[in-house]
C-alpha cells in the first residue's frame, strides 16, 4: 500500500506541447463562456430553478479530463455543467436541459443538477450533497470486477467532504482497492459557509490518511498542474494500488446558485483571485510570454467558442417543450 | 399587531423562545453567519451568539443525531434541515433514535428536538428540491408531524413544537413563505400583508398541536387539506362557487379526527387534497378515518387530489403540481355525484 503522504506536483509547462495548451485554453474558455451565457439566460427568465455556475474552477475539470480516457467514468455534484462540457458532451444538450426542453440530456425532466450521458460515461449530475461519492466507489468496483483498466473520477466539494458517507466510501474503496480518484474541489465555500467555519482540519488532502489513501494537494487554478497531478493519480489507480485523493485548491467567482446575497465574502477577495489566479488568464499569459501563440490565435478561439455557445442557446430556445406524456415515462421500466 | 410573512413569523417564534429559554439552541447549515438560505434565522446569531445559533457542516446525520443528544441532556434544540429533500441522510437517527427514545426508556429519557424543514414545490427545484415527504414521517410512531399554512399558525405552532417535550418534524411549505399562493403561477405574487393570517402578535403565543382548523365554514362540501393546497383549495372552491368548508389539518400526527368527522357528517361530501404523491400518501389515512366515521352520511365517494406518482420533474412543474384546475375538476365531479 502506498504510504499516505503529501505530494505536490510542480507544473512543468515546458513539457506540455503548445497544441495541448491551446486545447486546454479552448476547453476552459468554452466552459467560461457557456456559464456566462447560462447566467444571462437565467436573468432573462429562460432558465428556472437552480443553476450552479462553474466559473473560476475550469482548470480542474479540463486538466483532469486530459488525464483520463473516454472509457473512464466521471461522477459529480449539481455544479456539473463544466464537467459535462469537459467530457465532450454536446453544449446544445446541456443548455437545452437548463431550459427544460425535450432536446436536453434528460429531456428537460432533470434540469441543471441532473444530467447524464451513457455514451460519455458521465454519471451525473447529483443534487444531494455527498451522495455521488459512494456511487463513484461502486462504479470503480464494476471496472475492477470486469478486469477493465478504467478509473472513476469522483468529484465533490469541500463542503460535501463533511458528509459521513464520504468516509464510508473511503474505507470501502481502500479496503477493496478500487480504482477511484476522489477529487475534492475546494472552492472555499459551501453556499454561505466558508471552509474554516464548517471544517475541523482544513488540510482535506489528508482526509484519506487514516484509510491508507494517499493524498495530493494541487493548485486547481493551474490547468497544467492539474493535468500533471491527474496523470500521476490515474496511473496510481490503473496500477491496481487502490484509490487516491486529490484536493484541488480552487475558487468560485459567482454566487452559490443564482440567488446569493454574497454577504459572506468581500468583493476584494473575489477580485483578488480573479486578478492573480484566473486559470484562463494565467494560461493565456503563459502562452504569450513564451511566444507560443499570437493574439490572432486567441481571437480565432474566441470566435469559435462564441459560435458554439450561440448555437447552444439557439437550440435550447427552439427545442420544443417535452410532451406532458413524458411525465410518466422512466419511473419504472416502461411497458 | 405586526404584519409578518411566514419567514418573519418563524424567525419571531425562534427569537421569542431563545429570549425566554436559555436551553433553546439552533443548529443547521448556514443558519448563523449567513442567516439561513430562506432567511428564517437572519440576525439571531448576532443577537444570541455563536454558541446558541450554530453553523453546522453539511452532515444531516450528524446534525440530527447531535441534536438528539443535546435534547436528552437538557437542551431544547431546533435543527434546521435546509430542504426536506436533504433530510434522508438523517432519517435513521429520526426513526431509530429520536422517535423511539421515550418508549424504550419507559419515559425516563426523551429528546424534545424540533426539526424545521422547508418542503414542497413551486420554485422549479426539480426532484431534489421540491418533495413533500410528510407521509413518511407521519407514519413513524413517536414523533409529531406538523405543517402550517400561514404566518400566524407558523409562529404559534412552532412555539408549541419547541416547547413540547415530544420530538416534532415541522414542515414549512416554501411556496408560502412570501405569500398565500393560490396555485396560479402566472398571477403576480400576493404578499401576506393583506391576508388576515399575516397579522401576527410580536410576543409569545401558542397554537395548540393536535388541532385542525376550519379555515372557512361551508355546507355543501368539506375539503380536507394542509400546506400550500389550503390556499389552492380555497381558490378552486371560489371558482366553482360551491359553499365549501375548508379544513387545514396542520397537525398531521397526531391527527384531530373529530374536527374532520364533524364537518363531513355535516356536509356529506369530502375531498382530500395534498401536494405529495398519491400512492401511500397521507391522504390515504385521511380517507380511511373519514370513511369509517362518516360512512352513513356520505353522499358521494371521498375524492382525492394529489401529486402524480412520479419524481418531481423539472420541466412539468405546473402539470405536476395539483393546481386549481385539478381541484376544480374534482369538486365538480363530487358535486355531480348523487
Ligand atoms: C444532503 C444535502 N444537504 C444540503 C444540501 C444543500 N446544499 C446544496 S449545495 C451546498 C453546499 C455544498 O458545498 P460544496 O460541497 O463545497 O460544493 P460547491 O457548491 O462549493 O461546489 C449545500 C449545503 C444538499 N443539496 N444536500
Ligand atoms: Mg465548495
Amino acid at each position: 500500500m502506498a504510504t499516505p503522504k503529501r505530494r505536490r506536483k510542480a507544473a512543468k509547462p515546458a513539457d506540455t506541447p503548445v497544441e495541448d495548451l491551446l486545447s486546454y485554453y479552448r476547453e476552459m474558455l468554452l466552459i467560461r463562456r457557456f456559464e456566462e451565457k447560462a447566467g444571462q439566460m437565467y436573468g432573462m427568465g429562460l432558465i428556472g430553478g437552480f443553476c450552479h455556475l462553474y466559473i473560476g474552477q475550469e482548470a480542474v475539470v479540463v486538466g483532469m479530463e486530459h488525464a483520463i480516457g473516454p472509457d473512464d467514468a466521471v461522477i459529480t455534484s449539481y455544479r456539473d455543467h463544466g464537467h459535462m462540457l469537459a467530457r465532450g458532451m454536446d453544449p446544445k444538450g446541456v443548455m437545452a436541459e437548463l431550459t427544460g426542453r425535450s432536446g436536453g440530456y434528460s429531456k428537460g425532466k432533470g434540469g441543471s443538477m441532473h444530467m447524464f450521458s451513457i455514451e460519455k460515461r458521465f454519471y451525473g449530475g447529483n443534487g444531494i450533497v455527498g451522495a455521488q461519492v459512494p456511487l463513484g466507489a461502486g462504479l470503480a468496483f464494476a471496472f475492477k470486477y470486469r478486469e477493465e483498466p478504467h478509473v472513476c473520477l469522483t468529484y465533490f466539494g469541500e463542503g460535501a467532504a463533511n458528509q459521513g458517507q464520504v468516509y464510508e466510501s473511503f474505507n470501502i474503496a481502500s479496503l477493496w482497492k478500487l480504482p477511484v480518484v476522489f477529487v475534492i474541489e475546494n472552492n472555499r465555500y459551501a453556499m454561505g459557509t466558508s471552509i474554516e467555519r464548517a471544517t475541523a482540519g482544513t488540510a482535506l488532502y489528508r482526509r484519506g490518511d487514516a484509510f491508507g489513501i494517499p493524498g495530493m494537494e494541487v493548485d486547481g487554478m493551474d490547468v497544467v498542474a492539474v493535468k500533471a497531478a491527474g496523470d500521476e493519480a490515474v496511473a496510481h489507480c490503473r496500477s491496481g494500488k487502490g484509490p487516491i485523493l486529490m484536493e484541488m485548491k480552487t475558487y468560485r467567482y459567482r454566487g452559490h446558485s443564482m440567488s446569493d446575497p454574497a454577504k459572506y465574502r468581500t468583493r476584494d477577495e473575489v477580485q483578488d483571485v480573479r486578478a492573480r489566479r484566473d486559470p484562463i488568464d494565467q494560461l493565456r499569459l503563459r502562452l504569450i510570454d513564451n511566444k507560443d501563440a499570437e493574439e490572432s490565435v486567441f481571437k480565432e478561439i474566441d470566435r469559435e467558442i462564441k459560435a458554439i455557445v450561440a448555437e447552444a442557446v439557439e437550440f435550447a430556445q427552439n427545442s420544443p417543450e417535452p410532451d406532458p406524456s413524458e411525465l410518466y415515462t422512466d419511473v419504472l421500466v416502461d411497458a | 399587531m405586526a404584519k409578518m410573512n411566514m419567514i418573519e413569523a418563524i424567525r419571531s417564534a425562534l427569537d421569542v423562545l431563545m429570549d425566554k429559554d436559555p436551553n433553546v439552541v439552533i443548529l443547521g447549515q448556514d443558519v448563523g453567519y449567513f442567516g439561513g438560505v430562506f432567511r428564517c434565522t437572519d440576525g439571531l446569531q448576532r443577537k444570541y451568539g455563536e454558541h446558541r445559533v450554530i453553523d453546522a457542516p453539511i452532515s444531516e446525520g450528524g446534525i440530527i443525531g447531535a441534536a438528539i443528544g443535546m435534547g436528552v441532556n437538557g437542551l431544547r434544540p431546533v435543527a434546521e434541515i435546509q430542504f426536506a429533500d436533504y433530510i434522508y441522510p438523517g432519517f435513521d437517527q429520526i426513526v431509530s433514535e429520536l422517535a423511539r427514545l421515550r418508549y424504550r426508556t419507559c419515559g425516563e429519557f426523551f429528546s424534545p428536538v424540533t426539526i424545521r424543514t422547508p418542503c414542497g414545490g413551486g420554485i422549479r427545484g426539480g426532484q431534489t428540491h421540491s418533495q413533500s415527504p410528510e407521509a413518511i414521517f407521519a407514519h413513524i410512531s413517536g414523533i409529531r408531524t406538523v405543517m402550517p399554512s400561514n404566518p400566524y399558525d407558523a409562529k404559534g405552532l412552532l412555539i408549541s413544537s419547541i416547547e413540547s417535550d415530544d420530538p416534532v418534524v415541522f414542515f414549512e411549505p416554501k411556496r408560502l413563505y412570501n405569500g398565500p399562493f393560490d396555485g396560479d403561477p402566472d398571477k403576480p405574487a400576493i404578499s401576506w400583508v393583506s391576508h388576515p393570517k399575516g397579522e401576527v402578535p410580536e410576543g409569545y403565543y401558542t397554537v395548540p398541536l393536535d388541532t385542525a382548523e376550519i379555515i372557512k365554514t361551508g355546507e355543501e362540501l368539506t375539503i380536507v387539506t394542509y400546506g400550500t393546497l389550503v390556499h389552492v383549495a380555497q381558490a378552486a372552491a371560489d371558482a366553482v362557487g360551491v359553499d365549501a368548508e375548508i379544513i387545514d389539518v396542520r397537525s398531521l400526527a397526531p391527527l384531530d379526527v373529530k374536527t374532520l368527522v364533524d364537518s363531513v357528517n355535516k356536509t356529506g361530501r369530502c375531498l382530500v387534497a395534498h401536494e405529495a404523491t398519491r400512492f401511500g400518501g397521507y391522504g390515504g389515512e385521511l380517507v380511511a378515518r373519514i370513511q369509517k366515521e362518516c360512512f352513513y352520511s356520505l353522499q358521494a365517494p371521498i375524492g382525492r387530489v394529489a401529486g402524480w406518482d412520479t419524481p418531481y420533474p423539472h420541466a412539468f412543474e405546473w402539470q405536476y403540481f395539483p393546481g386549481k384546475k385539478r381541484l376544480i375538476n374534482a369538486i365538480n365531479k363530487m358535486m355531480e355525484a348523487a
